[in-house]
């Protein structure tokens, strides 16, 4: 049987995003209509021509709302792709493969959230009576994301020396990028080393700066075939190589029962992706990498290959995700420091990068690399 | 915050209701395949070898520390008094590669914030108790075995 391959077969041509904070008055809905609006413009295609539609399962806006908000036609292809911070990636392959298929011409994907309200919290939402993988963990305790994986943190730590000063690097890079990015959301707030060092617990050994924001936002891209992409105003990021992970035992976000610990769902994203892509991971010049919390970097930058196992803290020691570094890191701030859009805003940096309108712009990008969470079904993709 | 009820499992769910049952008469149980006999947690229908034949499996209760963390605050109401507390992840020493997450505490019935974070490390060794947390629950909690020996 032949197959049919992505490789630069559909293109990311327009990008929108709404302003990021805190307590913006628009509603979720609102926020999508106005970033795939905003998309739309920049590719210069017209909404009654989007005829595919992506977005992560947490998504609370509805398909057939947006569709009939924004003025579609007929929708023939959506998709919805697990698993929360893990499917942002996934949504943008799936909108490749639609395209390249044949399923959908223009296929449009969003992510519009709300959190930067206490209530709107997940983990406040927990039920008194839990089920499925939850009830092995919230019954004790272990009640939030940062609870789910600060013990792996404390136990990678240990088995490989990293310390609560190679997070706080993590923590003090994104913000120095967020500084130079005026849409971040920390762009006037600086962090320095010692600030991180003495932040208020919130699980130990977690820190106030270990996580990423809570924020309000949305963050839309259409995507058009190759052919498509040249008739369009804006350079295409072309969609080069893509894959989701699932590696056996792992779980949501609580990976505890992996007979190999650290074997997280990266890892088999990558097999696909590098067999995939024209680029190894010694050619990528810039990353965006999902960081709701600090040790995902770590973790994704050993599974996808940029680092050995165990060695991605003296890769963050030496300055490698900083300027002039090997690999320059979510270099709009990420998650930690420019928005958290559920990664979907890492996705937007890789486009400026490709574009060259990052403002912190890497010279002579010919590829981008973005992955989703690390620690829960996950994706990447590689933009050219 | 005795008016905030505790946040339980549901007892009832046919994958998983042998571990709550065994729990109830204090046994600490983990699936065993019938046909393979892998060791499994947390609880599947299925074995990877393709059998469906999944028994429960008492296990000795002993283990070691694989990790921790200490949550503060802000958490559920349900645990909000508790701040901070302790809860780690378990390797039970009949099946190392099987992990279970849990609290410590000094007792089966002292609170989950009984021990200091400073007495709590990586290999610690623990042995599991049993908590009465409603008529249909109990959940199981892990006690330091040099503690446990020193109450006997």
């Amino acid at each position: 049987m032949s197959t049919i391959k992505i490789k630069d077969r559909a293109a990311i041509v327009g990008m929108g995003e709404t302003e990021f904070g805190k307590g913006l008055a628009g509603s979720e809905f609102e926020l999508a209509c106005r970033a795939i609006t905003a998309a739309l413009a920049d590719a210069g295609i017209r909404a009654d021509e989007v005829d595919g539609l992506s977005c992560s399962n947490m998504e609370a806006t509805h398909e057939e709302d947006l569709a009939d908000a924004l003025g579609f036609d007929d929708v023939t292809f959506f998709s919805r792709i697990p698993a929360g911070g893990g499917g942002g990636c996934g949504t943008v392959g799936q909108a490749a493969m639609a395209i390249a298929t044949g399923q959908a011409e223009v296929v449009v994907v969003w992510r519009s959230r709300k959190r930067s309200g206490r209530t709107s919290r997940v983990w406040g939402k927990t039920a008194q009576q839990v089920t499925d993988y939850e009830m092995w963990l919230r019954p004790y305790g272990m009640i939030r994301p940062v609870d789910d994986i600060a013990p792996q943190t404390r136990r990678y730590m240990h088995d490989f020396g990293a310390t609560r000063t190679d997070l706080g690097r993590i923590a003090v890079t994104f913000r120095a990028y967020a500084n130079q990015n005026p849409r971040a959301m920390m762009h006037a707030k600086e962090l320095t080393l010692e600030q991180y060092l003495s932040a208020r617990w919130i699980s130990d050994p977690l820190c106030l700066f270990d996580c990423c924001l809570e924020s309000d936002g949305a963050v839309a891209f259409v995507l058009v075939s190759a052919e498509r992409a040249k008739d369009c105003p804006t350079r295409p990021a072309y969609v080069h190589a893509f894959a989701q992970g699932i590696t056996a035992g792992s779980s949501l976000m609580a990976n505890y029962n992996l007979e190999d610990p650290y074997r997280l769902q990266s890892y088999a994203a990558a097999g696909r992706l590098w067999r995939d892509s024209d680029f190894a991971p010694r050619d990528i010049k810039v990353a965006q990498i999902y960081d709701a919390f600090t040790p995902e970097v770590l973790w994704s930058l050993e599974g996808f290959g940029f680092c050995g196992r165990g060695e991605a803290a003296e890769f963050v020691r030496n300055g490698e995700i900083g300027p002039g570094g090997r690999l320059p890191v979510n270099t709009a701030g990420g998650s930690l420091s420019e928005a958290y859009i559920h990664g979907f805003n890492l996705i937007s940096e890789a486009v400026r990068q490709i574009r060259g309108t990052s403002s912190a712009q890497i010279d002579n990008v010919d590829s981008a690399f973005v992955c989703s969470s690390e620690g829960v079904p996950t994706s990447a993709i590689i933009l050219r | 915050m005795e008016d905030t009820p505790p946040v339980i499992p549901v007892t009832d769910d046919p994958d998983t209701a042998g571990f709550w049952a065994a729990a109830r008469s204090k046994k600490l149980v983990v699936q065993r395949c019938g046909v393979c006999g892998k060791m499994r947690f947390p609880p599947r229908p299925v074995c990877t070898c393709g059998s469906f034949s999944m028994r429960w499996h008492e296990v000795s209760g002993r283990g070691r520390v694989w990790s921790y963390a200490i949550a503060h605050a802000p958490t559920l109401p349900a645990f909000a008094a508790m701040v901070p507390y302790p809860f780690a992840v378990i390797e039970l020493e009949d099946a190392p590669h099987l992990r279970m997450v849990g609290n410590l505490a000094m007792a089966a019935d002292a609170p989950i914030n009984s021990i200091p974070p400073d007495d709590i490390f990586i290999g610690q060794e623990v042995s599991v108790a049993f908590r009465q947390v409603t008529d249909e629950v109990m959940l199981p909690v892990w006690i330091p075995s040099a503690r446990a020996e020193a109450a006997q």
